[in-house]
């Protein structure tokens, strides 16, 4: 792990330790990072920690919501929030979201 | 005073706007908000909300169900979906509106020379127009005891009004057990009604002999009475509190004026409300029992003030419930905004349709016949809780009161509201009227009729929906929000939206969608699944779906649905599996889990009881609990450690996690109650080792009692059997107890153990075959009837019994113990922690001897 003057940047293994369509949780320095992996391609981090109440959101499930966006919805209590940037339109607060990317094969997530 | 220099130059100022300020962020305040925003208010004003909660705008309303529901709402629930609805507007709304709200900030005083409103943070904050919306608060009767100073209740003593109040009350009861309602209207109803669902002992006290004397009169009281004592609330009547009691500062008891003590050590006090009045008194508005406005909801002092709501009074009545304050807040937003300066408020007629305890209410119009001539039709059916009235005057209906059952309170609206031509035959209108097909009265009910009483919706409202383009039920109830508020009119909404659509008996296509993501009733969808040879939720939603989206909500639907479709060959695709199927455990608030294992018929042994309690003493597992359906729960376990507790445990899984057949609970039967007619254990046993785990479109709770004692509580199971003399069983089906509560329905009297197991298992695959995602069999049984469902299931007149047995067997016989099969990982990570800083368990750990803590 390597860390600049803003961003903190982790290189976490290969990209299939995240099952296509899944999440998993990382810690990237001192943040919990949900990593995504949805079967239409790309890979999207978000805080791994639901803003309603504290649900696990790598646990989620991913797919379209009915705009069409990609999302993540928490298993607590199915609020959605946009792989993109994090944003919540059922109603909860907007979560954090990172820059994930396949480098060489591997995982690349940053912060900042 | 130095009028400018107060005045600080805020943003809104700078602009050209006028500033709209509005005192009170309740249901009215911010009611007229959005009437304003809907007039385009936001181009003309700069608007500024104080409210004195912390939070947006909830629905009061909803507050009575949060309290009863708190303790109900397992995360597994999936009927848990109400809390969603509590907040109106959420914090978010205002900001897209443009609207500065100062959540948390009281108003104290309003300067109306300067035209400024000072806030107790110290703001100061000039207005053009100034809205109050202050609505009302408990009103605590002089009492010894109630207070511990000036401003603080007593500890143990709440009113009933705000959304502290009720997450107070929640607090608390998690360490008391006996409440005293202080007043039996309908707050005190649902309060007392709420408390108890937490299984806390109710004692309602209420002055006269007739609970709800503002709506009921006697008679119908009575019925609700006796139903409330059915329920096990204790009621004290025609009695008065004279004192709290207290011991070391906290509730003790209370005492009645006749000098007798009841010992509780908590008081709810709903003796009626007060509005909030004292700073339009302070700032010199006229007040009388409220803040006395004209017609066009202005103060009669001041023309750049407003009132809206529970705070106003309009030709001498002060309003109480939601549908007049709807009115107002429009009336004021046309004048306000200017859009019909004309507008005016001539007052509300009020009928009500409540669940108050449970028991259906409806009230319309006066409650008896005043006058002799006027004519008055009653009908009491004790036995079954029902009573109901109505009171005619020349002709016209000008009162009714149903209880118990309200099926008629649309047609019975609908000529109170039109005064329109009522039938020769009086009682039709309880019976006849609407019976003849509620399609086609909603068709005919005028456009200006109000469906959603408490959002003020009105059928043309819904109509006009229709024709702007929605083409769903939900589509209407999300742009009006009709339904929203306490969702007793959805019935009739989804009627009215119905009609619209497409005439009578058109069915709204979206509603029969098996998943909102694909467009396709349950029959198609699988029709077609067959027919292409889809075996992965992907491959499903790449053919079927539009555009090819893999909609998140579907994807469990579609999970179970294949499983139970291709039992040996479907494509395991994990992540379409909710994460409780990918692990195989009931995940809890904190992110860990609960692990169940299996103990067919709630019966245990020794060697399995010293297993587990070695394995929650190795794993300091948090809690150990017995759950409803007799198992034991380890709660509070981690992930990653979930493999090791199984295989330390050595036991099957109990599929506590699943929308699967749970489990069958069981009475000793003949084995050892001396009542016994049937083996209970024994067929609850094979029932269970037979049909453990089969997945379906909702979770399927069984119970078999060994007589009609029924310890078993086989009636409110979504199959419940109960042995009767002579070696029978009767199989009940579609009964609950959860969030809804039904009676099952007898499907077959059955002559051996045999054929109750082969009858149990054809209902179970008709029902996966069948029901709607997430439907429960307390829903499918009424929807397909249970005269239908005898004649497929038990009489096999449509010849498919055998293919459903085959079907049924194909699944028993590929059962595989999830718990087995996943001790090496299925997905890379499979059993990672998903939230890797976060100490685990974050709920607080209980203990058998403290109880601090944990929340339902
Ligand atoms: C438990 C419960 C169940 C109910 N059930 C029903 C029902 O089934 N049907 C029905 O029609 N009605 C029901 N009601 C009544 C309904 O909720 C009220 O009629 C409605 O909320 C009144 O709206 P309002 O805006 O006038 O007042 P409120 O909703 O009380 O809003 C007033 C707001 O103003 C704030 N405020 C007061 N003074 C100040 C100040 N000086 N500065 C800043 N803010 C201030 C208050 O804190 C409050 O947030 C129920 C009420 C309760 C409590
Ligand atoms: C899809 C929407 C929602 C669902 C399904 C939902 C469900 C739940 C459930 C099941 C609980 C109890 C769980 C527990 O004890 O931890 C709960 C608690 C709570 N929720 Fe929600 N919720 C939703 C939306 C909201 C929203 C939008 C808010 C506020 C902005 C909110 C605020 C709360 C609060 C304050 C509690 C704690 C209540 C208490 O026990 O004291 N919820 N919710
Ligand atoms: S598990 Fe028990 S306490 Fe929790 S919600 Fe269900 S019934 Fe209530
Ligand atoms: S914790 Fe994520 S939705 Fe509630």
């Amino acid at each position: 792990m390597s860390s600049t003057e803003e961003a903190v940047e982790a290189r976490l293994g290969p990209v299939d330790r995240i099952p296509l369509g899944e999440g998993r949780a990382f810690l990237v320095g001192d943040e919990p990072v949900a990593v995504f992996r949805p079967r239409s391609g790309g890979l999207h981090a978000l805080r791994a920690i639901c803003p309603h109440r504290g649900g696990p959101l790598a646990d989620g499930l991913v797919g379209r919501d009915t705009a069409d966006g990609e999302v993540v919805m928490c298993p607590l209590h199915n609020h959605q929030f946009s792989l993109v940037d994090g944003s919540c339109a059922t109603g909860a607060d907007d979560v954090a979201a990172y820059t994930a990317t396949e480098e060489d094969g591997e995982l690349v997530v940053r912060l900042g | 005073m130095t009028q400018t220099a107060e005045r600080p130059e805020t943003e809104q100022e700078s602009s050209s706007k006028s500033r709209l300020v509005v005192v009170g962020n309740g249901m009215s305040g911010a009611r007229a908000l959005e009437e304003i925003l809907a007039r385009g208010g936001a181009d003309t004003f700069a608007i500024e909300v104080f409210g004195d909660e912390p939070y947006g705008n909830y629905n009061r309303i909803l507050l009575s169900e949060v309290l009863a529901n708190a303790a109900g709402r397992a995360v597994d629930d999936e009927d848990a979906d109400g809390e969603d609805e509590l907040y109106l507007n959420p914090l978010d709304w205002y900001d897209e509106n443009g609207i500065t709200l100062h959540a948390g900030v009281r108003i104290v005083r309003i300067d109306r020379h300067a035209k400024v409103v000072y806030g107790d943070d110290g703001s100061v904050t000039p207005y053009d127009t100034l809205v109050l919306a202050t609505g009302s608060r408990s009103f605590f009767p002089p009492m010894e005891g109630m207070w511990a100073t000036k401003t603080e209740l007593t500890p143990g003593v709440f009113g009933f009004r705000s959304l502290d109040d009720a997450t107070s009350m929640l607090a608390h009861i998690r360490e008391h057990r006996t409440a005293v309602v202080i007043g039996g209207g309908l707050l005190g109803l649902e309060a007392a009604a709420g408390l108890q669902a937490h299984g806390v002992a109710v004692h309602v006290v209420h002055p006269t002999e007739v609970l709800m004397n503002q709506q009921l009169e006697a008679e119908a009281s009575k019925v609700l009475r006796s139903k409330l004592e059915d329920m096990g609330m204790h009621l004290h009547l025609g009695v008065k509190t004279n004192e709290i009691l207290t011991e070391d500062g906290r509730v003790s008891g209370v005492r009645f004026t006749d000098g007798s003590d009841l010992a509780c050590d908590m008081v709810v006090v709903t003796a009626g409300i007060r509005p909030n009045i004292g700073l339009a008194m302070v700032s010199g508005l006229e007040t009388q029992r409220a803040i006395v406005v004209d017609d066009k909801l202005r103060s009669v002092d001041d023309d750049s003030i407003f009132v809206v709501g529970e705070c106003a009074q309009h030709r001498g009545e002060v309003y109480g419930v939601v549908g007049p304050l709807w009115e107002q807040a429009a009336v004021l937003a046309d004048v306000v905004t200017g859009a019909n300066p004309d507008a005016e408020y001539h007052g509300s007629r009020l009928a009500t349709k409540l669940k108050v305890a449970g028991v259906d209410v409806a009230q319309m119009g006066v409650k008896v016949p005043e006058r002799s001539s006027d004519e008055f039709v009653q009908f009491s059916e004790t036995g079954r809780g029902v009573y109901q009235t109505v009171v005619i005057r020349d002709g016209t209906l000008i009162g009714a009161t149903l209880v118990g059952d309200v099926s008629k309170v649309a047609a019975l609206t609908q000529a109170f509201d039109s005064r329109s031509a009522l039938p020769e035959e009086r009682i039709k209108l309880l019976f006849d009227l609407g019976s003849a097909g509620d399609a086609a009265s909603a068709a005919d009910l005028p456009a200006d009729t109000q469906i959603c009483h408490c959002n003020g919706v009105s059928k043309g409202d819904l109509v006009a929906c229709v024709h702007d383009g929605a083409e769903s039920v939900s589509a209407c109830m999300a742009a009006t929000r009709a339904g929203k508020g306490c969702g007793s009119c959805k019935g009739l909404v989804k009627e009215v939206v119905e009609a619209a659509l497409g005439g009578a008996g058109v069915e709204d296509p979206a509603d029969s969608y098996y998943v909102p993501g694909i467009p396709l009733d349950k029959p198609t969808l699988m029709a077609e699944i067959r027919s292409r040879g889809l075996k992965s939720v992907s491959s499903v939603f790449a053919e079927l779906a539009p555009d090819g989206k893999d909609h998140v909500g579907s994807k469990m639907g579609l999970t179970a649905l294949l499983r139970m479709m291709w039992p040996d060959d479907h494509v395991d695709e994990r992540d379409g599996r909710f994460i409780n199927d990918r692990v195989h455990a009931n995940i809890q608030r904190d992110g860990t889990f609960s692990v169940v294992p299996r103990m067919s018929g709630g019966v245990t042994s020794p060697d399995q009881l010293r297993r587990i309690a070695d394995v929650a003493d190795k794993h300091e597992i948090p809690m150990v609990k017995l759950t409803g359906g007799q198992r034991i729960d380890l709660l509070g376990v981690p992930k990653e450690k979930l493999q090791e507790v199984w295989a330390d445990l050595d036991m099957p899984s109990g599929w506590a996690y699943g929308k699967s057949f749970r489990t069958v609970k069981t009475c000793v039967g003949t084995d050892f109650c001396r009542f016994g007619l049937g083996d209970s254990t024994r067929l609850g046993i094979d029932l269970e080792e037979r049909y453990k785990g089969v997945e379906g479109p909702a979770k399927m709770k069984l119970a078999v009692s060994g007589c009609p004692r029924n310890c078993a509580e086989s009636m409110v199971k979504d199959v419940g059997l109960v042995a009767i003399e002579g070696d029978r069983w009767q199989i009940y089906v579609g009964g609950a107890a959860g969030a809804t509560i039904r009676k099952g329905d007898i499907l077959a009297t059955v002559d051996s153990h045999d054929e109750a197991l082969r009858i149990t298992g054809r209902f179970l695959q008709y029902y996966r075959e069948n029901a709607n995602w997430l439907e429960r069999t307390y829903d499918f049984v009424p929807r397909m009837g249970l005269d239908h469902l005898i004649g497929v299931v038990v009489d096999d007149v449509e010849g498919i019994a055998d293919e459903l047995d085959a079907r049924m067997q194909e699944t028993v016989d590929r059962y595989a113990d999830p718990w087995a099969t996943d001790q090496t990982d299925a997905t890379p990570g499979q059993f990672h922690d998903a939230l890797p800083l976060v100490p685990l368990p974050q709920v607080p750990i209980r203990t058998s001897s403290s109880r601090d803590g944990v929340s339902s």
